[in-house]
């Protein structure tokens, strides 16, 4: 189990789970968790390769940096997803595509 | 006393140009319009010219000589000086053109009266009155060619005075398209000097050709040239076509200009140059001169016109003077100039008093159709005109070369300078035939005028009462300078009516030639006199000869002049028509080169205006509906709409993937990725 290559897998199948919800949940809270596991994904393979590849703990540095960013990303997101509520009265995110126009 | 020369000829050359700016700005709007302006600044010219002439004969000093000039042009190495120069020479020219000016202008009071354009008549005078003085103050080519140009102009100005006659506007325009002609020939005479020597003083030109900077048949043109100049100012043939048809101006303008001014001016440029003309160029000028003497008095013998008579008398003294020069003999020139000035001018103040009261007379009969000049309606004006009649007689006899008369000493000095140049060169013993011919000519028409004009019976008779004496201020300048026809003012202080000796031969005395070769003034003057004695029994000769002869066939009516007219009428036409010459150089000169400015006009035209200017024009024109045509349909059809119309169909069909769907977003950015990750991995 002590193996790169199934951390990897790991992360790699966590990303796919993650992109699959973002591309196709219609809610936006949905779509925001899709996200969340996206970054997991990349925080997995930080610290992977940090700990395999002898580069000590910056990739644990990266994974900090990157859990505070998604923090803050889910602060705004929800913003957002609650102001399209407010002026929809729905969070599906289908329904706010008034910019094409 | 000794700055005043310079002073005083500076006064003298300004004042008649304040005469004119005051004159032409403000004229018209002065009491009498103005013509107290004038008179007072040339009367005022003649006073100083006067006091100059007594501190000349004071002076008694033949080499006076005072010089003044002034930067007029410096360009780094490149100088031009003007200056004036004041010897006894400018002295007593200044006097005769002070002299005669104010005679003149006095006697137009009287004959210009009432005249449409009276004050600017009186502004030109002193314009002329100016430019003659500047050529005779002039110390240099440069600013004698400027003041020779001026007088081109106001002779011009006043010829073409009475500009609505056709006549006077043509005449004006002859007289200064003539002296152009002679002008070209002026300027390249001064620009070879100025080549070679790099001065337009007169001094330093003399200084230059002494020491050979320019010599032989350089040197030899440039004088042709400069005599070019005099020979149209002078009227020497073949140039003399403009004089008789300068006659249309005002009679006391003809006066001025036949007596002191214009026509003077050339003669004073051949005696200023005279000391620079080398053999051959003396050669052409004698010739011209002495033909032109004997040629324009053959014209007089048979013109009608009282003026006309004059005006080719003028042409014939004028080549008296001209021929003296050519014979070396350049100071008898300038005595007959000065001599010629009085009588001259006289003369035609005189026949202007006789037209004054023809032109009254007929007035009077309301007859405008008779010609007021032509002496065949004269005669008898004797007793009806004393003044006039014994002035002009006087002035007549002088001219003939009478002894006792002014006329007289200067001719004669001139036949002898001509017989002694024969002497010493037979190959040319026609230049003293010339001469003589010519005097016996002179008596013979001059005195036919007088004869035609106031002796006989009158040819008009119900105008004689009508002829009266000229008023005062006409008969005031012909008494004057009719006693000025006597020999006594030229001889003073001696009394000897054969010889010129006097004043005049004290303070005028030649200088020699600086031509290397060319005789001494000593010895052409020991040669004249040698044949002074010969010369002055031969010219009483033939006064008395064309006297007796005009008496003989006028008065005593022994010689019909109509016979001789009948029986020599070819001569008789060919004199009464100038020998053709007006009509000769409109055929070769002024027909031809109107045709060909009219092959020129055609080929600029017809070739030129037509294939060149106006083809450019077409093929401008069709090359613009050319390139319109492009620019329309291909430039803005194709590329510039086209580009929009491109951009159009790009968005419309662009337009349908934008959804706007956040999720098909991200779906082409997953597919562009893994798009872009198997491109890689290949």
């Amino acid at each position: 189990m002590d193996q790169l290559n199934n951390y990897l897998f790991i992360a790699a199948a966590l990303f796919s789970i993650g992109l699959f919800g973002v591309m196709t949940r219609r809610n936006g809270i949905a779509v925001l968790m899709g996200v969340e596991l996206i970054l997991n994904a990349a925080n997995i393979n930080f610290v992977a390769f940090s700990h395999f590849g002898g580069m000590n703990l910056d990739g644990h540095i990266f994974a900090l940096i990157v859990i505070v960013l998604a923090a803050a990303e889910a602060a705004v997101a929800l913003a957002i997803v609650i102001n399209i509520y407010n002026n929809l009265n729905t969070i599906n995110v289908d329904e706010a595509s008034r910019m094409k126009e | 006393m000794e700055n005043i020369f310079i002073k005083y000829s500076l006064l003298i050359l300004f004042l008649p140009l304040a005469a004119f700016v005051i004159q032409i700005f403000f004229g018209k709007r002065l009491p009498r319009q103005g013509d107290w302006v004038s008179i007072g600044a040339i009367s005022t010219t003649l006073v100083l010219a006067i006091t100059m002439f007594v501190a000349m004969i004071m002076k008694d000093d033949p080499d006076f000589y005072q010089e003044a000039s002034f930067t007029w042009l410096d360009m780094g190495d490149f100088e031009i000086r003007l200056g004036f120069l004041v010897d006894n020479i400018t002295v007593i020219m200044l006097l005769v053109v002070a002299l005669i000016s104010t005679c003149t202008h006095v006697f137009s009071t009287q004959y210009l009266k009432g005249d449409i354009r009276y004050s600017r008549y009186f502004a030109y005078l002193g314009l002329f009155t100016f430019s003659m003085n500047g050529i005779v103050l002039a110390n240099n080519l440069m600013s004698m060619y400027m003041f020779w140009e001026l007088v081109g102009v106001s002779s011009y100005l006043l010829i073409g005075h009475w500009f609505e006659k056709d006549s006077a506007a043509n005449a004006s325009k002859k007289a200064f398209l003539t002296n152009r002609v002679g002008d070209i020939g002026f300027f390249i005479g001064i620009m070879l000097i100025y080549n070679a020597i790099g001065s337009f003083a007169f001094s330093d030109i003399f200084d230059g050709v002494s020491s050979g900077l320019i010599a032989g048949s350089t040197l030899t043109l440039a004088g042709i040239g400069l005599f070019m100049g005099a020979m149209g100012k002078s009227s020497q043939f073949p140039l003399h076509i403009w004089l008789p048809d300068a006659m249309e101006g005002p009679t006391p303008v003809s006066a001025l200009m036949h007596a002191a001014t214009m026509v003077a001016a050339g003669v004073y440029l051949s005696v200023r140059i005279f000391p620079i003309l080398t053999p051959d160029a003396l050669l052409v000028v004698a010739y011209v001169g002495g033909f032109t003497a004997l040629f324009a008095a053959s014209i007089a013998i048979t013109q009608t016109d009282i003026k006309k008579v004059l005006a080719y008398s003028t042409v014939s003294q004028l080549g008296y003077m001209i021929l003296a020069v050519g014979t070396g003999v350049y100071t008898a020139a300038f005595f007959h100039l000065l001599t010629h000035a009085m009588f001259k001018a006289n003369l035609f103040y005189g026949s202007g008093s006789v037209i004054h009261s023809m032109h009254h007379a007929l007035h009077e009969k309301h007859d405008h159709e008779t010609d007021p000049q032509d002496m065949h309606n004269m005669g008898g004006f004797k007793d009806r005109m004393p003044i006039t009649y014994w002035s002009m007689l006087f002035s007549t006899l002088a001219i003939a070369g009478v002894p006792l008369f002014s006329g007289f000493l200067s001719k004669d000095a001139i036949l002898a300078g001509t017989l002694s140049f024969a002497q010493h060169h037979p190959a040319h013993f026609l230049l003293p035939v010339f001469g003589f011919a010519a005097a016996a000519m002179t008596a013979f028409y001059m005195f036919r005028m007088m004869f035609l004009t106031f002796h006989g019976k009158p040819k008009m008779p119900d105008i004689i009462d009508d002829i009266h004496e000229s008023p005062k201020e006409m008969t005031g300048p012909l008494i004057l300078l009719g006693t000025l026809s006597l020999f006594i003012w030229y001889t003073l202080p001696y009394f000897n009516p054969m010889s010129t000796h006097g004043w005049f031969t004290d303070l005028v005395v030649p200088s020699d030639s600086v031509v290397p070769g060319n005789p001494s003034a000593q010895q052409i003057e020991e040669g004249a006199h040698h044949a002074h004695h010969l010369a002055m029994y031969i010219s009483i000769a033939v006064a008395v000869l064309g006297i007796f002869l005009s008496w003989f066939t006028y008065i005593k009516k022994g010689l019909s002049a109509q016979a001789w007219t009948d029986r020599f009428g070819f001569l008789y036409d060919w004199s009464f028509n100038k020998y053709y010459f007006d009509e000769n150089y409109d055929k070769y000169i002024y027909q031809p080169s109107f045709r060909l400015a009219e092959r020129v006009a055609w080929i600029d035209w017809e070739l030129y205006d037509r294939y060149f200017i106006n083809g450019f024009g077409r093929l401008t024109n069709w090359a613009s509906k050319v390139t319109g045509k492009f620019d329309f349909d291909v430039i803005d059809q194709f590329i510039v709409d086209g580009t929009g119309r491109m951009a159009a169909l790009f968005g419309r069909k662009l337009k349908t993937i934008q959804t706007g769907k956040l999720q098909n977003y991200v779906l082409y950015v997953t597919a562009g990725i893994i798009i872009l990750m198997v491109i890689q991995s290949f």
